[in-house]
């Protein structure tokens, strides 16, 4: 059976668990002192016979699934003639691709190797052996689950504790899966990071001023000798998320005031809504209107101004980036101002103070630490952002302070990396996992102090 | 006729002498709102909130060194009315105010007034206290600052030294002028608001339900505290508490759905109400 059809079936099965606890219950209850005396309501001891159907069947499947395919390939390969099986590792790989691509009807070339049929062949009737298995194994499951769990209905089952204990179990299990992500993320990251650093010393990575991460693929290429100083990469980060900040930071916060504070409803439901359409733009439009619009005008003006502005300017990259953010900080500056309590402002207008002493004297210092934590959370919204700064920022890692020059930014440096033809152990493309490995410490750090003022912040007010 | 029935009452003082109290259906005033040499005078006061009417042509003087109660169920426009003695009202968006209120003969809402100046010499405290989240010294210093009323440090310092010795707080505080003034308890931040609002001499001080949120010690602190600050300010108090009106003022106004239904001096409402409302509210009947 085809595991679509197999997961289907499962459904209908545990459905089916559900009305037999159901009416299991039903009649041990009728035959006992009536409904009441069961301990449960039926339909829990229905959902428990459904979850005892469903769960254990459900993870056979998806472990099973996740395995099946490379151990019939092994399997497959194991029973291919010598030639193939002593191929270097790289090749056997294309092999198993070949394989795949004939098990799955790709076939570009009309003459096929008879051996490599062969083998496809085999594949699909191991597969098919695998899924008849996985067939049989999830129903009959199935069935005991339902059965096992009708047996011990009786009016004393706590059917009702064992249903939150499983639900419990199943919102835990998936709260697990994103952490292991993350976990796993890092932990590969580090991985790779560990790899580069065994070919570049730390202290040179962190603390270089010479960024050129070409090297000589062969040993005939001249020219390109590897440098691998972060130093001048970061340094465009922080330029452009500067730029940008400086952007974001007063008109997202002045806006804020506007709207929390000196808007009527009717403006405030308009705007709000509409501010908040800047965050939802995809940043590769962004980098277009950038490196379109914004790159052109800012070279012809400072053209025109006698500045000399290459076309790839920190300015332009951080000026769009700084509108993209604006959003963010206006949004939550403004959540922040209104959760402000109405008798701070009221104590101030009591003294005298005016509409616009009350907001910087009273308003603003109350909010605070909650803009500081917007604005840090911006910030590393500012430094992780990529598409815009692959567009509209340069590749070339200037350590500058001139703002209309060339720079170039972790994450583009990390995508230029990453894309084109190379080893996978070269120094070139793990140097892209340290950049990534340091550029994660540095906003992990940004969302934790973020968090903790923020946190800190609302302990004032509730 | 109406009008006559009100002198006729006024004049009364022993509970004995009245034979008949004003019928629950008289929505005029009765007893005296008007005083000799009145600090502050309302004349036919309406409030709306959008269309809602929530003061009904109002009409009460506040006079020199009292303290004036204002008392009556919740909703009856205590707040709403005292609001309008500063303009807190301009900060309620729908709020509209008609009618004339003075201070010292002048018009408060005049169109050329400066509310500014007007919410100093009208200072006000809340239900809830409501420090800012500043330093002590920090809270009574800001009102002298955005009215420019101290030009040194040290005459600051004893601006609000003097703030908070009025209010009876300064012996509690002195040596911790620079921390929150949030960390305080209750009734201390209150006694803060008070010398907050004290600090930038006002004539008038408004107090709705001060003691609302306060334990009853810090509200015997407060009350007598109001008792002292009677030397140098007109108060006007808006509680829940008879016993409180009782005990601080000097007169007693009784609102209901924002008519004024009786004024007169606090023993007299207290013990021979002259309208059947009063009587109603006073012996706990309803609100
Ligand atoms: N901001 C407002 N907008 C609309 N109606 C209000 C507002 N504030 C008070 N009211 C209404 O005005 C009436 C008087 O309210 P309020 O002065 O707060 O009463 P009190 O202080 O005596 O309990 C109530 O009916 C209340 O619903
Ligand atoms: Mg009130």
């Amino acid at each position: 059976m085809e595991p679509q059809l197999l997961l289907c079936f499962l459904l209908l099965l545990s459905t089916a668990g559900y009305m037999i606890g159901k009416r299991q219950a039903l009649a041990v209850g009728r035959s006992a002192r009536g409904i009441r005396s069961l301990h449960s309501r039926p339909a829990y001891h229905g959902a428990l016979t459904a979850l005892w159907c469903a769960v254990p069947a459900a993870l056979i499947f998806a472990l099973w699934l996740g395995l099946d395919s490379n151990i019939i390939i092994r399997q497959v390969l194991a029973e291919m003639p010598a030639s193939f099986r002593e191929l270097p590792p790289s090749e056997q790989n294309l092999l198993v691709n070949e394989i795949k691509n004939l098990v799955n009807g790709n076939v570009f070339t009309n003459e096929v190797d008879p051996v490599l049929n062969a083998a496809a062949e085999r594949y699909i009737r191991y597969r098919s052996i695998s899924h008849g298995a996985l067939t049989v194994i999830c129903l009959s499951l199935g069935l005991v689950g339902i059965l096992a769990v009708k047996r011990r209905i009786s009016i004393n089952l706590r059917a009702r504790n064992q249903v939150e204990r499983i639900i419990t179990g199943v919102l835990i299990a998936c709260s697990c899966i994103a952490i292991l992500t993350t976990v796993g993320i890092v932990l590969s990251v580090l991985y790779e990071s560990i790899l580069f650093f065994r070919q570049v010393p730390l202290n040179s990575f962190l603390f270089g001023l010479e960024w050129s991460p070409q090297m000589a693929i062969r040993a005939d290429q001249v020219g390109s000798s590897g440098a691998f100083g972060a130093v001048p990469v970061f340094w465009g980060t922080l330029m452009v998320s500067a730029i940008a900040m400086f952007v974001a930071v007063p008109i997202g916060l002045m806006s804020a005031i506007y709207l929390s504070e000196y808007a009527n409803r009717r403006f405030r439901d308009v705007v709000k809504p509409l501010l908040e359409i800047l965050a939802g733009i995809p940043t590769v439009v962004y980098g277009f209107f950038a490196a379109l619009v914004l790159a052109p005008v800012v070279r012809n003006t400072g053209n025109s101004l006698g500045l000399d502005v290459s076309s790839e300017s920190a300015l332009a990259a951080g000026l769009v980036m700084g509108i993209m953010i604006i959003p963010f900080i206006s949004s939550l500056s403004d959540d922040v101002i209104n959760a402000v309590p109405q008798s701070l402002r009221d104590g101030a207008y009591a003294l005298g103070a005016t509409h616009s002493e009350t907001i910087r004297q009273v308003v603003l210092p109350a909010a605070l630490p909650g803009i500081v934590g917007s604005v840090l959370l911006a910030v590393s919204r500012a430094i992780g952002e990529t598409m815009i700064v692959v567009m509209a920022a340069g590749l070339a890692a200037n350590l500058t302070l001139n703002p209309l020059k060339t720079v170039t930014t972790v994450t583009v440096q990390i995508v230029t990396l990453l894309i084109g033809d190379q080893e996978f152990d070269s120094p070139k493309t793990l140097a892209a996992f340290a950049l990534g490995l340091v550029l994660f410490v540095v906003t992990l750090c940004l969302n934790v102090i973020a968090l903790y003022v923020v946190r800190k912040y609302r302990e004032q007010y509730e | 006729m109406e009008q006559a029935l009100i002198r006729e009452s006024t004049g009364r003082q022993s509970p004995t002498l009245v034979s008949r109290r004003v019928s629950r259906d008289n929505r005029q005033t009765v007893g005296d709102p008007f005083v000799a040499d009145p600090r502050m005078t309302c004349r036919n006061v309406n409030v709306y909130y959008g269309d809602k009417r929530a003061i009904k042509n109002v009409s009460l003087d506040v006079g020199r060194n009292e303290v004036i109660a204002m008392i009556g169920p919740s909703g009856c426009g205590k707040s709403t009315f005292i609001r309008c003695l500063n303009r807190m009202n301009d900060t309620i968006e729908g709020c509209r105010v008609t009618g004339e209120i003075t201070l010292d003969g002048q018009n408060i809402y005049d169109s050329g007034l400066d509310v500014v100046a007007l919410r100093a010499q009208v200072g006000m405290v809340f239900q809830k206290p409501n420090p800012f989240p500043k330093s002590i010294y920090e809270n009574i210093a800001y009102g002298p600052r955005i009215h420019g009323l101290v030009d040194s440090k040290a005459a600051l310092d004893e601006l609000v030294e003097n703030s908070l010795k009025k209010a009876g707080l300064w012996d509690e505080v002195k040596d911790r002028l620079h921390e929150p003034g949030t960390g305080l308890s209750g009734g201390q931040q209150q006694r803060l608001c008070i010398a907050r609002a004290i600090a930038v001499s006002p004539e008038v001080i408004l107090m709705d339900e001060p003691c609302s949120a306060l334990d009853p010690m810090a509200t015997a602190i407060i009350e007598d505290l109001i008792d002292e600050l009677r030397q140098h300010y007109s108060i006007v108090i808006v509680t829940h508490s008879m016993q409180q009106a009782s005990r601080v003022s000097q007169r007693t106004a009784f609102f209901h759905l924002g008519d004024l239904i009786e004024v007169g001096a606090t023993s007299q409402v207290f013990t021979n109400p002259l309208h059947e409302l009063t009587e109603d509210y006073i012996t706990g009947r309803f609100g």
